[in-house]
C-alpha cells in the first residue's frame, strides 16, 4: 500500500479552557485508501488523545461519524481521504452547537424528530399474522427507511441555518415515512403536525438535504410528495 | 445528599445496559408493564451494532416455501455442532414466529412477496428460505423500529454513559455505577433489575465486522465480580469480510445465489461442501476458504478469496443488495455488478458470553444458580444457543426473543421484590478505575497495546488455532496486561472524554481474550467454530460439555464437569457433512 503526505486542519473545541473553536493542524503518513476516520484515528491514538469525535460501525450505518469535511457533510467512515486535493478541513457537523471538538449536541435534531410521532399507531385489530403490504406499497417507504438519523442533512439545510425552530428534513422525512405506510392509521394527525410555518413549509426545496445524504436517500422528492399530501388533506 | 448528588443518583425499577436489539426489546416491556425502566447506553441507541446486522432475522413462517419449527430446530442444532442446549433452541424455534411477526405489528418495513407477505430468503445451514428481511439492512430497521417504540412508551434513555461497575453483593443484583461521557462524572443506578445487553466483543481481533464500541465491557465485569464466562472458546469467523478492512458483506450475497472464487477462478467450495456449496454453515465456509488461501489459491496469491455476484444481475443486486454494494465501492473501489469482491474471513460473533437460563438469569455457578436481579441477553449472553457456531439470522432473532423474555422475567421480579440497599462506598470501585488512568504515570499509551492484542489474536487464535500457538499468544497478553498497568491518557478533562473510555475499554479487552484462550486451549477437539489443527475430530465422548471460566488470584480457572450439553432423542449427535 502505498502512502502519502497529507496536510489536515481539525476545528477543535475543549469547553473547559476555550473561548471559541480553533484550528489545529497536522500532517502525516496515510495509506492512500485510508478515510476520514482512519486519519482520525491515527492522530487521537498515536499523537493526541485529547482529540474527540464519534465514531462506531466503520461501515456507514449506524450514523455517528457525520461530520463537515472541505465543505460538505459526509460520514467520515466511508469517506476515503483521496476524494480531496490538498490540505483536509475537518469541522463538526454545522448548525448544531458543540461539545467538544468534532462531536456536536445533538438533542434537538433527537427531539425534533420525536414530535412527528416517530412510530407506526395502528387503530385496527392486529392480524394474526402480518399485515397485507404488497411490494408496490413497500416501495413508496424502502427509500425513506435507510435514514440512518446522521443528520447530515438537517445540518446542510439554510432554512434550518436561519430558522432554527425548522423540524428540518430528517425529522420531516421520518414523518412521510409512517404517513406513506399502509399500516399506519395516524397519518391526519401527523399531516396536522408538519402542517405548520415552522413545518414542511419551510423547506423551499433548496436540495442541500439530498446532496448531504450519505445513503443518497431523495429526501427532497419525498418532502415534495409531503407537500402534495398536505395540500390534498387541507382541500 | 446535596443537590449535585441527587442529580447523579438515580433511583428505578429496572437499567437496561446496552441499546441494541435484546437491550431495546427488553425495556419495551418493562415499560408497557409500567415500570420505571432506564437504558444505559455509551453510543446513542440507533448506533448500536444491532443496525450493522444485514441479511435477515430467521422464523419459519414459510412464506416462500414450506416449512417448519421442528426442521429450524433441526438446522439450528446441526450448526451448532451439538453443543447448543436442545431446550433452549426448542423454545426459541417455537417463539421466532411470533417475534416476527411482533415486529412487524410495531411497523418494521420488510420486503414482500408479490402477494405482500414478509419476504424470505435462503441463508447458510437453513434448509429452507427462512431469513426475513428488509433489502440489506434487517438490523437496521429492526433497531429503529424498537427505539422508536421505546420512545412512544416513554422509556428514559442516558445516552452517552458508559458502565464502570456492577453493584453485586451477597449475591444481589443492586445497580450500576456509569461515567457521563458528555459532561463527566458518575451516576448511580439503583434498581432492582439490572440487564447486560452490552453486544458481542469482537474488538479483540485485528480483522473483524464488529464496531469500535464492541469492547464485551460487561463480560469483564462478570469476572471482575468473580463470576463465570460460559463457552468463550466459540468465535465466529464471517466468511465474506471486505479485505483488509473486515467489514461485513452480508451472507445474503450468498443467499441471493452469489459464487465465492479462488485465483483460478473456481468455486472451490465444490471440494469442502459439495450439496450445500457456498450456503454451507459460516465455520465451513470460512475454513474452506482460509485453506485456499494457506495453499497460495488466495487472490493473487494474497489473502483473499473472492465474492462473485456478477451472474445476479445489476437489478437484483441494487434491489435486494444496495447497501453492500456502496460498501465495496467506497471501501476497495470494487463495483460488485462489474467484478469480483476480495473477501476474508473476519471475526463476526461471539457464541460464548454471560451464562444464562433459560429465562435469562444471570448463573454465578455451572449448577445453576444465580444472581438476583441480574440478567443477561444477546451476543453478550450465553444461554447457550447456538454451542459451536450461529447459523446467519439466528443472531437477531435470538436478541429480540431473549429481549423479550428478559423484559418479562424482570417485570415478575421488580412485581415482586423491594430495592436492596446499596453497598458501602457503591462509587469507590469506578472512581478507582478512573483515577487509575487518569492520574497514570506511565508512559503506555492504550491504543498501541489494543493494537498488539488484536493483530496476534487475528494470528494466532484464528480461523485455525492450535495450542503452540495459543501458548505464544497467553504469553503476549500476559505481556500486555502488565505494560496496561501503565497506562496513562492524554486527555484529562470532563467533557466527552474518549480517551478515558477508550483506556477503559483496552483494559477489558485484554480481560475477557485471555480467558477466550485459556478456554481454547483447554478445549482439545474440534467442534464448530473453534477448529483445532492438532485435534482436528469432533469428541463427543469427551467434550459433550460447556466451558465455565472464572478469574481468580492465580489465573483463569476452567471447569468442564458440571453442565453437560442438554439434548434429546429426537436430535442425538450425527456426523455434521453440508
Amino acid at each position: 500500500m502505498s502512502k502519502e503526505k497529507r496536510e489536515i486542519k481539525i476545528l477543535r473545541y475543549d469547553p473547559a479552557n476555550d473561548k471559541k473553536p480553533h484550528w489545529e493542524n497536522y500532517s502525516g503518513e496515510f495509506d492512500s485508501d485510508a478515510t476520514i476516520l482512519d486519519v482520525l484515528n491515527e492522530i487521537h491514538w498515536k499523537n493526541d488523545g485529547s482529540l474527540a469525535y464519534r465514531r462506531s460501525c466503520r461501515s456507514a450505518i449506524c450514523g455517528s461519524c457525520a461530520m463537515k469535511v472541505n465543505g460538505q457533510n459526509v460520514l467520515a467512515c466511508e469517506t476515503p481521504i483521496h476524494r480531496f486535493k490538498g490540505k483536509i478541513k475537518i469541522e463538526p457537523l454545522p448548525g448544531f452547537p458543540i461539545l467538544k471538538d468534532l462531536v456536536v449536541d445533538m438533542e434537538s435534531f433527537f427531539e425534533k424528530m420525536n414530535k412527528v410521532k416517530p412510530y407506526l399507531i395502528v387503530d385496527k385489530p392486529l392480524p394474526d399474522k402480518e399485515f397485507h403490504q404488497s411490494p408496490e406499497e413497500f416501495e413508496n417507504i424502502r427509500e425513506a427507511v435507510t435514514c440512518i438519523l446522521c443528520g447530515a442533512c438537517t445540518s446542510s439545510c439554510p432554512s434550518l441555518w436561519a430558522n432554527n425552530d425548522y423540524m428540518g428534513p430528517a425529522a420531516l422525512l421520518k414523518a412521510y415515512r409512517f404517513i406513506f405506510d399502509t399500516r399506519d392509521d395516524a397519518a391526519n394527525e401527523r399531516i396536522d403536525i408538519v402542517n405548520d410555518k415552522n413545518g414542511i413549509w419551510r423547506c423551499h426545496t433548496i436540495f442541500n438535504c439530498m446532496e448531504a445524504c450519505p445513503k443518497d436517500i431523495k429526501i427532497t422528492e419525498y418532502l415534495s410528495r409531503l407537500k402534495v399530501k398536505v395540500t390534498e388533506n387541507s382541500i | 445528599m446535596n443537590i449535585e448528588e441527587a442529580k447523579k443518583y438515580h433511583r428505578l425499577d429496572a437499567v437496561v445496559v446496552g441499546a441494541g436489539l435484546a437491550g431495546l426489546r427488553a425495556a419495551l416491556e418493562l415499560a408497557k408493564n409500567g415500570h420505571e425502566v432506564a437504558v444505559v447506553t455509551k453510543v446513542y441507541p440507533t448506533r448500536s451494532h444491532s443496525g450493522a446486522a444485514q441479511g435477515g432475522i430467521a422464523a419459519s413462517l414459510a412464506n416462500v416455501t414450506e416449512d417448519s419449527e421442528e426442521l429450524h430446530m433441526f438446522d439450528t442444532v446441526k450448526g451448532s455442532d451439538w453443543l447448543g442446549d436442545q431446550n433452549i433452541i426448542e423454545f426459541f424455534v417455537g417463539e421466532a414466529k411470533k417475534t416476527v411477526y411482533e415486529f412487524e405489528h410495531m411497523g418494521v418495513p420488510f420486503s414482500r412477496t408479490e402477494d405482500g407477505r414478509i419476504n424470505q430468503r435462503p441463508f447458510g445451514g437453513h434448509q429452507k428460505p427462512r431469513a426475513c428481511f428488509s433489502a440489506d439492512i434487517t438490523g437496521h430497521v429492526l433497531l429503529h423500529t424498537l427505539y422508536e417504540q421505546c420512545v412512544k412508551h416513554n422509556v428514559h434513555f442516558y445516552n452517552e454513559f458508559q458502565v464502570f461497575s456492577l453493584l453485586v453483593e451477597n449475591d444481589i443484583s443492586r445497580g450500576v455505577v456509569a461515567w457521563d461521557i458528555r459532561n463527566g462524572g458518575l451516576h448511580t443506578f439503583h434498581a432492582k433489575a439490572v440487564l447486560l445487553a452490552t453486544g458481542g466483543y469482537g474488538r479483540a481481533f485485528e480483522i473483524t465486522s464488529n464496531a469500535h464500541a464492541n469492547t464485551g465491557d460487561s463480560l469483564a465485569l462478570i469476572l471482575e465480580n468473580g463470576l463465570p464466562l460460559e463457552d468463550m472458546e466459540f468465535v465466529q469467523f464471517h466468511p465474506t469480510g471486505l479485505f483488509k478492512h473486515g467489514i461485513l458483506m452480508s451472507e445474503a450475497c450468498r443467499g441471493e445465489g452469489g459464487y465465492l472464487t479462488n485465483d483460478k477462478g473456481e468455486r472451490f467450495m465444490e471440494r469442502y461442501a459439495k450439496d450445500k456449496m457456498e450456503l454451507a454453515p459460516r465455520d465451513v465456509v470460512s475454513r474452506s476458504e482460509q485453506t485456499e488461501i494457506n495453499e497460495g489459491r488466495g487472490g493473487n496469491g494474497e489473502d483473499y478469496v473472492y465474492l462473485d455476484m456478477r451472474h445476479l444481475g445489476e437489478e437484483k443486486i441494487i434491489k435486494r443488495l444496495p447497501q453492500v454494494r456502496d460498501l465495496a465501492l467506497n471501501y476497495l473501489k470494487v463495483d460488485m455488478i462489474k467484478e469480483p469482491v476480495p473477501i476474508q474471513p473476519t471475526a463476526h460473533y461471539s457464541m460464548g458470553g454471560i451464562p444464562a437460563n433459560i429465562n435469562t438469569e444471570v448463573l454465578r455457578d455451572p449448577k445453576g444458580n444465580i444472581i438476583a436481579g441480574l440478567y443477561t441477553a444477546g451476543e453478550a449472553s450465553c444461554l447457550s444457543l447456538h454451542g459451536a457456531n450461529r447459523l446467519g439470522t439466528n443472531s437477531l432473532q435470538e436478541a429480540a426473543t431473549f429481549g423479550r423474555v428478559a423484559g418479562i422475567s424482570m417485570s415478575e421480579f421488580v412485581k415482586h421484590n423491594g430495592l436492596e440497599n446499596l453497598p458501602a462506598n457503591q462509587t469507590d470501585n469506578a472512581e478507582g478505575k478512573i483515577s487509575a488512568l487518569m492520574e497514570g504515570k506511565g508512559k503506555e499509551r492504550h491504543a498501541l497495546i489494543r493494537e498488539e492484542l488484536q493483530k496476534n489474536m487475528t494470528k494466532f487464535a484464528g480461523v485455525y488455532r492450535n495450542e503452540k500457538d495459543m501458548k505464544k499468544l497467553k504469553k503476549i497478553i500476559k505481556d500486555l496486561q502488565a505494560r496496561y498497568k501503565k497506562v496513562t491518557i492524554d486527555d484529562k478533562g470532563d467533557a466527552y472524554n474518549m480517551d478515558l473510555f477508550e483506556a477503559f475499554e483496552v483494559g477489558n479487552l485484554l480481560s475477557f481474550s485471555e480467558v477466550m484462550i485459556e478456554a481454547a486451549i483447554a478445549r482439545k477437539e474440534s467442534r464448530g467454530a473453534h477448529y483445532r489443527t492438532d485435534f482436528p475430530k469432533r469428541d463427543d465422548k469427551k467434550w459433550m460439555k460447556h466451558t465455565f471460566a472464572w478469574k481468580t488470584a492465580k489465573g483463569v480457572k476452567l471447569d468442564h464437569t458440571r453442565k453437560a450439553v442438554i439434548y434429546m432423542d429426537r436430535f442425538p449427535p450425527l456426523e455434521r457433512k453440508y
